[in-house]
């Protein structure tokens, strides 16, 4: 298709066969209306959409789907646009699918432990709405006061508690999603499995390419009796994740298990002057929970390993007031970097735990070779790390090296055995580093998967995959300095 | 050895595809019952590569070549106290202990096979973490890793379990493992088929340390595993006798020697949201996964079973015996079966890998 010259036409013809979709639909036209949905919470990357279209019903979903392939217009889809990997950047050739007006919890069955739930349905809403049950959704991204549901199920999301808890794809039960074509497909089942292939695991992390999601039954969990929270302090990271090793080791399979380094450390000390021991290396904060006897016994187990294994000082909470104060550590950590430098830029590889030492070592020296400075909040227990590039948005050619950077350090944990993103995303972030990790022919499988469901390529095209063109003859990803979009948004 | 195993294993089924020729995966045999009858075709033996390739128990990940035995592996896991918590059955005929029988890695996989723990622990699909494959066109491809979370490219290392070999003969798997729990006491309570999903169902929503429950013959018995303190916690909220042959009825119901098992009557695998009421009144039922499954032996109208089970929200599979031209997997709908079609296509172009083992592809 021309694109370029037929544009104009060609919208305008989108426009008036969105505007036949009954019941009538939420459509933004105008530059202004279309500003905000410009970019996701990736770093630094722009697109004004064709149109964007809000719709509050699957009926409505399946009439843009239908609509926009029979003109050959792709459709990319957006939940709250807290994903930091560029999954939800519109294309000026496509339309943007807000999935934010379906926010309807549609039901909650506590006896069955199952809610079905809206895509546009925020991540948080769904524990709150379920605890007067008992009940709790488990996967728990940063960001959950803000992210969607949907977005959660496209990105396969994590979050502090998956060594125990899982990521999405553990706790969901079935999804209905309208395909390229239209149809309404229906993946997963309310039984504990489904008949044929498992269709929601591919549906599940393919990052919008597959089908739109239009309801989604999440598993719910018994909330745990009773939680116990630690925070040790550490004079290395070597230290602190020999302990990591030790209690797993020793058959305790924690809620959370999050670790800071010293930049992390020391920006929270200024901002939030928690008293750690001067000269800590790393901050290990360690959560179990259970029922009342077993998160007492595994507090205790974790604390003598943790002393055991050389930290300086642990803290254990008594009680919920405590705890929220330990968490401060961690979960403040976002507000206290962005006070030592306001433009950062978030990496997330995962490489087997026994690599993370060395893993840190790498960073830090790739770090000083790019002139920057990185700080380490990462979630120890699964190998999941997040690195944070500090960067000066004003500064020419700064943000290219940042991003430069992460590249390296995302290839540096392929080499170890790990993978260039552990619950971000590809997006249009990494697909170069795909072209590390996966060999031709696998990259053509994940193209053959994308066919099995969109063979026009309508959805989301040229994200989440790179073209094997692309891995031959990559030259470097072109990237706008900009302001960090959502710089609201806790990114790890 | 293993990389020549690799390479003749590639060829194999290049020449086959090559050839047209339709090939039957083949591990232990002893999941030779499950399944469509298929085409046939000449038997592609996937025992020769076999071994650990990397244990690392602090990391809780095992990476384990396809045709290791699952005792071997369950073995090396046993000795570090660890397990695949989704408590593979290996149906190996009796009476060869469990110890010795022939069940392989990849065979469980394939199958997508989980014992009485999953309803509490999770599905096979839920443990891989990644899988090597040789696709329908003699290529060795790897999905997935060696690492707890992942997000890069499709999942369709997961997407292999339960596939039946049909998408591709899986040649590595690697799993993320748990603790063995320290101590585990079984309950049991005198109670009706409908009172008893009712009671499981109401435990399962509450932070109990439950890891399987099954009733038949007017008897709940529930398994619970944990630290001593926890699982006396338990009881005594709970209540019920506890019953000393425990650890001997959970193995019994896994690898299907209970007498309700027994005999050639067919056997009928319904799949229902758990808290579904009783249903297929008139038929012998044993009730698996806190409701979540209904066995049911003897003969019976394979349509009047799918659609009273898909009515009630799940599914049917003859899962042993009987007349397989029924379909041995209950049908799927036409949006289902068309993608289906289209990712058989796409990773076995030739049509050579399990043909007709799932459904008519």
């Amino acid at each position: 298709m021309n694109a370029l010259a037929t544009e104009p036409a060609l919208r305008a013809r989108t426009l008036a066969a969105l505007r036949e979709v009954r019941p009538p639909l939420a459509i933004v036209a105008d530059d202004e209306g279309l500003k905000p949905f410009e970019t996701d919470a990736f770093i630094a990357h722009r697109e004004t959409p064709m149109l964007a279209v809000l719709p509050e019903s699957e009926a409505q979903v399946r009439e843009i789907v239908n609509a926009c392939r029979r003109l050959g217009v792709p459709v990319v889809t957006r939940g709250s646009g807290t994903g930091i990997s560029g999954g939800a950047i519109p294309r000026s050739d496509g339309v943007l699918l807000v999935m934010t007006k379906m926010n309807r919890i549609l039901g909650i069955d506590a006896a069955a432990r199952m809610a079905w739930v809206e895509p546009g349905v925020r991540n948080l809403r769904v524990s709150e709405a379920a605890a007067p049950s008992g009940l709790f959704y488990a996967p728990d991204p940063s960001s959950q006061s803000v992210c969607s549901i949907g977005g959660n199920v496209a990105e396969n999301s994590g979050g502090v508690h998956c060594l125990k808890y899982g990521l999405t794809t553990h706790n969901l039960l079935a999804v209905r999603a309208i395909e390229a074509d239209g149809d309404l497909l229906e993946a997963g089942s309310l039984a504990l499995d489904a008949p044929g292939y498992d269709l929601m695991a591919l549906i599940c992390g393919s990052e919008g390419n597959l089908a739109v999601i239009t309801r989604v039954a999440v598993r719910l969990l018994p909330l745990p009796e009773a939680t116990q929270t630690l925070l040790a302090a550490f004079p290395s990271v070597r230290r602190a994740a020999e302990a990591v090793g030790e209690i797993i080791g020793a058959g305790i399979v924690p809620a959370a298990l999050e670790m800071m380094d010293r930049v992390v450390i020391e920006a929270c000390e200024r901002f939030m002057a928690m008293g750690f021991p001067a000269g800590a290396e790393a901050l290990l904060l360690a959560e179990v929970d259970g029922c009342t006897e077993e998160a007492l016994g595994d507090a205790a187990g974790v604390r003598s390993i943790l002393e055991r294994c050389g930290a300086t000082e642990v803290r254990m909470a008594a009680d919920a007031a405590e705890r929220e104060r330990l968490w401060k550590s961690r979960k403040g950590a976002f507000t206290a970097l962005a006070n030592i430098l306001p433009d950062f830029y978030t990496i997330d590889g995962t490489i087997p735990r026994r690599c993370l030492p060395d893993i840190l070592d790498r960073v830090y020296e790739l770090a000083a070779e790019y002139g920057l400075m990185v700080g380490n909040v990462f979630h120890a227990g699964d190998g999941n790390i997040h690195p944070c590039i500090f960067y000066d948005a004003n500064k020419p050619g700064d943000l290219e090296r940042a991003e430069e950077l992460g590249g390296r350090i995302l290839e540096a944990c392929v080499e170890a055995g790990g993978t260039i993103t552990g619950e971000h995303g590809v997006g249009i972030e990494k697909l170069r580093q795909m072209c590390v990790q996966f060999l031709p022919a696998e990259i053509e499988a994940f193209h053959a998967v994308k066919a099995a469901f969109d063979p026009d390529s309508i959805l989301n095209p040229g994200k989440a995959v790179p073209t094997l063109r692309r891995c031959t003859e990559w030259r470097g990803m072109r990237v706008r300095a900009g302001e960090i979009p959502r710089p609201d948004i806790p990114r790890f | 050895m293993a990389e020549t195993f690799l390479t003749e294993l590639c060829e194999r089924v290049r020449d086959a595809a090559a050839h047209g020729k339709a090939l039957r995966i083949r591990g232990g045999g002893t999941k030779d019952f499950y399944g469509a009858a298929g085409r046939g075709g000449e038997i592609l033996e996937t025992t020769g590569g076999s071994g650990i390739v990397a244990y690392e128990p602090k990391e809780l990940v095992l990476t384990v070549r396809a045709g290791t035995p699952l005792a071997e592996v369950e073995r090396a896991l046993a000795a570090e106290r660890q397990m695949l918590p989704f408590e593979p059955p290996h149906f190996a005929p009796s009476p060869p202990a469990a110890a010795a029988s022939a069940a392989t890695i990849g065979g469980i996989v394939a199958c997508g096979l989980s014992g009485p723990r999953r309803p509490y622990a999770g599905a096979v699909r839920d443990f891989v973490l990644g899988t090597r494959i040789v696709n329908g066109k003699g290529e060795a491809l790897a999905f997935g890793g060696r690492v707890i979370k992942n997000v890069a490219g499709y999942d369709v290392s997961r997407l292999m379990a339960g596939a039946l070999g049909t998408l591709g003969v899986i040649t590595e798997i690697s799993f993320k493992v748990l603790p063995r729990p320290p101590e585990e006491a079984t309950l049991a309570f005198p109670l009706g088929q409908g009172e008893a999903i009712e009671r499981a169902n109401r435990w399962a929503g509450q932070p109990l340390p439950l890891s399987a429950s099954a009733w038949e013959d007017g008897v709940l018995r529930v398994r619970l595993s944990g630290a001593p303190a926890a699982i006396a916690a338990a009881r005594a909220k709970m209540g019920g006798e506890e019953d000393p042959g425990g650890p001997a009825y959970w193995t019994a119901l896994r690898e299907q020697r209970l007498a309700f098992f027994a005999g050639e009557a067919p056997l009928w695998r319904l799949a229902l949201p758990q808290t579904a009421p009783p249903l297929f009144a008139g038929h012998a039922q044993l009730v698996e996964w806190g409701g979540g499954v209904r066995w049911i032996r003897g003969p019976a109208d394979a349509f009047a079973l799918r659609t009273e089970a898909e009515r009630a929200g799940g599914h049917a599979t003859l899962f042993r015996g009987g007349d397989k031209s029924v379909g041995v997997f209950h049908p799927l709908a036409p949006a289902l079966m068309k993608i289906h079609r289209r990712l058989k296509a796409a990773f076995d172009p030739a049509g050579i890998l399990n043909p007709g083992r799932m459904y008519d592809f």
